[in-house]
């Protein structure tokens, strides 16, 4: 559901807006099952020292069906549908200009909902000064180029970490989201993707295929969203939510063939009352933290059951649910927790919500070890302003001003929530563990 | 067990659902029986994942229908997310109906003529059907088939001259062959047996105190999906005292005299009887491996029932105590006596119901005479009486009752044979109007 604003801006008015100097949000191109993964030919560009590594990636886009060229030049008329910057070899921040003056030449032949993506390495420790600010660099050059991109068109990086190859199958993964329309509302990340296999018989259409995932809140809003994007991606989906919540809940469950489970997250048997719904279905792959409430108070009016309520709901029940299922010794169990752009930039009236937010992180952080040793992997997904009931009592002004503080200049949807927790979840995202993907549109505050 | 039953394959409670139980008139004015049953099916289905699933059989019923219901349950299965190739049926016997629906998909899972069922009622007070009185029924269908205006307009003058004709039926809860009142008639029973007004109460305060503690415990979480906005059933009254249920005024048994001519104190009181409610109820049977090819979970068999019938008419029995002969020809059947049942559960049409069961089964003239034993059925244990609450409590939606206890009774076998490790037993016993019984007896799986 496209914002009223974001409407009329792309709307009869559009030459208005751009003359009055107005932000012009897009309409951006979201995932369709069967739809073209590009809106057009993929340009892979690349420093001297990291040729061998743009020959890999484009063999890998080509064996995607995609129109893959290593030159800029283009047909009168035709635009680039994304452009991957490959920076993986440079060793000297001054080898990378050509191909990144290249990437710039490119940009005004890039079609609306265009991508742009680099493929580098994370600075690692013992790096040599130069290597170190070389591999650096790139994250300050994908955050600028995603705030200077229009029309929908974002950057995003894929950062290799730990001598991850270039074609393992998370690094091919993940430059697949960021192409993907799946990632629509991400921009200006940086995801570090540490080593993993080869990119063998992926099925990309239902990377879920199999597997059993839990969403908790998942009687509306994002959790809905969650729930419905991962039976398209093949999973039987278990949904929770408060008792008090079952009627949407079971109605959520009934159009996702899954099956209801109402509890409240904060009980003590949570964990096993999960482990016991998604038995009958072939046992415990995926969880999604998603169940969250907030109760918005500047602190100097804060009261305990504020504070304590959020940290239960949003923080407690994650850690003692996963705490559980660590004990139990779950195999390769995928982990996504929601955080939120409040627990990285803070919110004013949201010292709870926010402590809660950034407690996920870092609880995820620390987890994503834990459970890699059974094959698992913890990560977390960061919604900035999310178009959903909750955000729609926030009063007209506030909301308005939160939608055009992006760089995509408007709110997200629920969906695209999910699609980035279902690309974490799923098993050739197995190298990205211990991050939090941020999917607000760029938003203006914050890392 | 017993000889006497015929070795069939079990038929086993996989769960249920209903939704919660709400007092007439109030949350659930604008919803029908079609709308409630389908909600509570729709809830049994995403509970235990069933969308587009062909099961064998979907059977019950409502008390109270609308002419429009006439397909009442095959219709709500196909407003629901279950296969449409799901046969269904209607049936109905009274307050018993819920119950009756489980006898009959037993009996059906037992041999082997399908494999999986749901069984359950609804009923609805808010939207009770309306009639119009005979007079004006017969006008309305003459003026039908009349072939002519001027033989219309004959059909429908007796009706401009006589304007009480056009005066609603509205359904109430008497029996059409004494004219009394349910409560009338069990008033009758609660004096002939000396009830009191206190042990009413007692019955009326657990009823209330037990419900609300199941609630506060989550025990039905998983029994229960909310539905138009509400969540809990609303008749329950967790602050309930016995000192509020001594101030309510009788209704019931109020002109009643004793064999002297002498007036006998009225004890019913809105209190210690069952309002008149809105709700429905589902409960999901299987063959064994019907269940276990499912990874479901087995709570309980549906091991034996038995219904019974009293001569009410002539004033020779109450009307609301066939169970007391259904249960004794049930346990015996079975090789079983009260003392090895865990859970009772009996329906509180009135408190004074559950009383006078007791009573009669603890009499041994009675239950000589009355019901062919050599002495005393026995006495039931209060303390495994209607543990998590009853109508009372929760309510009667007529149909849905049955399911209710079931599901119920399921939960709590299962809960106990797992903390003890040995079998656990529930009876249930539910009467109904036309001196029915409906009775039936659920084990630990």
């Amino acid at each position: 559901m496209t914002d009223s604003y974001t409407r009329f801006a792309n709307g009869g008015l559009k030459p208005l807006v751009k003359k009055l100097g107005l932000p012009q949000p897009a309409i951006l191109r979201r995932y369709r099952p069967g739809s073209p993964l590009t809106v057009g030919p993929v340009l892979v560009v690349s420093d001297d020292a990291s040729a061998p590594d743009a020959d890999a990636v484009a063999e890998v886009l080509t064996g995607w069906d995609l129109d893959v060229r290593r030159a800029a030049d283009l047909a009168e008329g035709e635009k680039f549908g994304a452009v991957v910057l490959v920076l993986s070899g440079a060793e000297h921040p001054e080898d990378v200009s050509g191909a990144v003056l290249t990437v710039g030449g490119t940009l005004r032949r890039l079609a609306g909902n265009g991508r742009v993506v680099t493929v580098s390495r994370a600075p690692e420790p013992g790096d040599a000064p130069v290597l170190a600010a070389a591999r650096a660099g790139v994250e300050g050059l994908v955050r600028s180029l995603g705030k200077e991109l229009r029309g929908g068109s974002t950057a995003n990086g894929v950062q290799l970490t730990g001598g991850a190859a270039v074609d393992s199958v998370s690094a091919v993964a993940t430059l697949r989201f960021f192409l993907s329309a799946k990632s629509a509302y991400v921009d200006g990340q940086i995801l570090p993707v540490g080593p993993s296999g080869t990119a063998g018989d992926v099925d990309w259409d239902q990377p879920l295929a199999g597997k059993v995932a839990v969403v908790t809140g998942a009687a509306r809003g994002i959790g809905a969203a969650i729930a419905r994007t991962m039976a398209r991606d093949g999973a039987r989906v278990v949904v929770v939510d408060v008792p008090p919540a079952g009627e949407a809940l079971s109605a959520v469950a009934n159009s996702v063939n899954g099956v209801a489970l109402q509890l409240d997250v904060t009980a003590a048997d949570a964990a096993d009352k999960i482990l016991a719904a998604a038995r009958p279905l072939g046992g415990l792959d995926i969880l999604v933290h998603n169940a969250g409430i907030t109760r918005d108070k500047l602190l100097a009016n804060m009261k305990a059951d504020r504070w304590d309520s959020v940290i239960a709901v949003n923080l407690a029940s994650q850690l003692r649910i996963n705490a559980r299922l660590l004990e139990e010794g779950v195999e390769s169990l995928r982990i996504v927790s929601l955080a939120s752009t409040s627990g990285i930039a803070g919110n004013k009236g949201q010292t709870n919500y926010g402590y809660s937010k950034a407690g996920v992180i870092g609880h995820t952080a620390a987890t994503a070890p834990l459970v890699a040793a059974a094959g698992g992997t913890a990560n977390a997904v960061a919604p900035g302003f999310i178009e959903t009931e909750m955000t729609a009592r926030i009063p007209f002004a506030t909301r308005s001003v939160a939608r055009m503080m992006p760089s995509l200049a408007q709110g997200g949807e629920p969906v695209d929530i999910a699609e980035a927790i279902c690309f974490l979840a799923s098993d050739p995202a197995v190298g990205v563990n211990g991050q939090t993907l941020r999917v607000c549109g760029q938003h203006l505050v914050g890392k | 067990m017993a000889s006497s039953i015929p070795t069939t394959r079990e038929a086993v409670i996989i769960g249920g659902n209903r939704i919660p139980f709400s007092r007439a008139g109030k949350k659930y004015v604008r919803t029908s029986n079609q709308d409630m049953f389908t909600a509570a099916l729709e809830g049994l289905v995403a509970r235990f994942g069933l969308q587009g699933e062909r099961l064998g059989e979907v059977v019950g019923g409502a008390v109270l229908k609308n002419s429009r219901d006439f397909n009442l349950i095959r219709e709500s299965v196909l407003g629901s997310s279950l296969a449409p190739v799901t046969p269904a049926y209607d049936l109905q016997q009274a307050c018993g109906t819920g119950l009756e629906a489980a006898i009959a998909v037993t009996n059906k899972i037992k041999l082997g003529q399908i494999e999986s069922a749901v069984a359950g009622g609804t009923d609805t007070i808010s939207d009770a059907p309306i009639a119009v009185g005979d007079r004006l029924r017969r006008a309305l269908l003459q003026a039908n088939h009349a072939r002519s205006t001027g033989d219309r307009v004959k059909a429908l003058l007796p009706v401009l001259s006589h304007p009480k004709w056009l005066a609603p039926e509205t359904p109430d809860t008497g029996e059409p062959r004494t004219g009394l009142s349910m409560g009338e008639h069990q008033a009758i029973t609660t004096a002939k047996w000396g009830i009191t007004r206190e042990a009413q109460d007692e019955i009326a305060l657990k009823s209330h105190q037990n419900l609300y503690r199941a609630w506060e415990e989550g025990f039905f979480d998983d029994l229960v999906t909310p539905f138009r906005g509400l969540s809990r059933d609303d008749n329950v009254r967790g602050d309930t005292s016995a000192e509020k249920l001594a101030k309510l005024k009788p209704v019931f048994g109020k002109s009643l005299t004793g064999e002297d001519g002498a007036p006998q104190p009225a004890t019913m009181t809105a209190g210690n009887s069952t309002p008149l409610t809105d709700g429905a109820s589902a409960v999901l049977f299987g063959s064994r491996d019907w269940a276990e090819e499912r990874n479901l979970p087995v709570l309980a068999t549906f091991v034996d029932a038995e219904t019974a019938g009293v001569d009410f008419v002539h004033g020779h029995e109450g009307l609301l105590m066939a169970p007391v002969a259904a249960v004794p020809r049930l346990l015996t059947r079975n090789g079983l006596t009260l003392e090895d049942i865990d859970f009772f559960e009996i329906h509180e049409a009135f408190a004074a119901t559950v009383l006078t069961t007791l009573a009669a089964w603890e009499d041994a003239d009675y239950c000589r005479d009355e019901l062919g034993l050599s002495g005393a059925f026995g006495k039931v244990d209060r303390s495994k009486l209607n543990v998590n609450g009853s109508s009372l409590a929760a309510g009667h939606p007529f149909a849905a009752t049955g399911g209710r206890i079931l599901a119920t009774a399921a939960k709590l076998v299962h809960a106990r044979a797992a903390e003890t490790g040995t079998p656990a037993r529930a009876l249930i016993s539910v009467c109904a109007a036309g001196g029915l019984g409906v009775t039936a007896l659920v084990e630990s799986a």
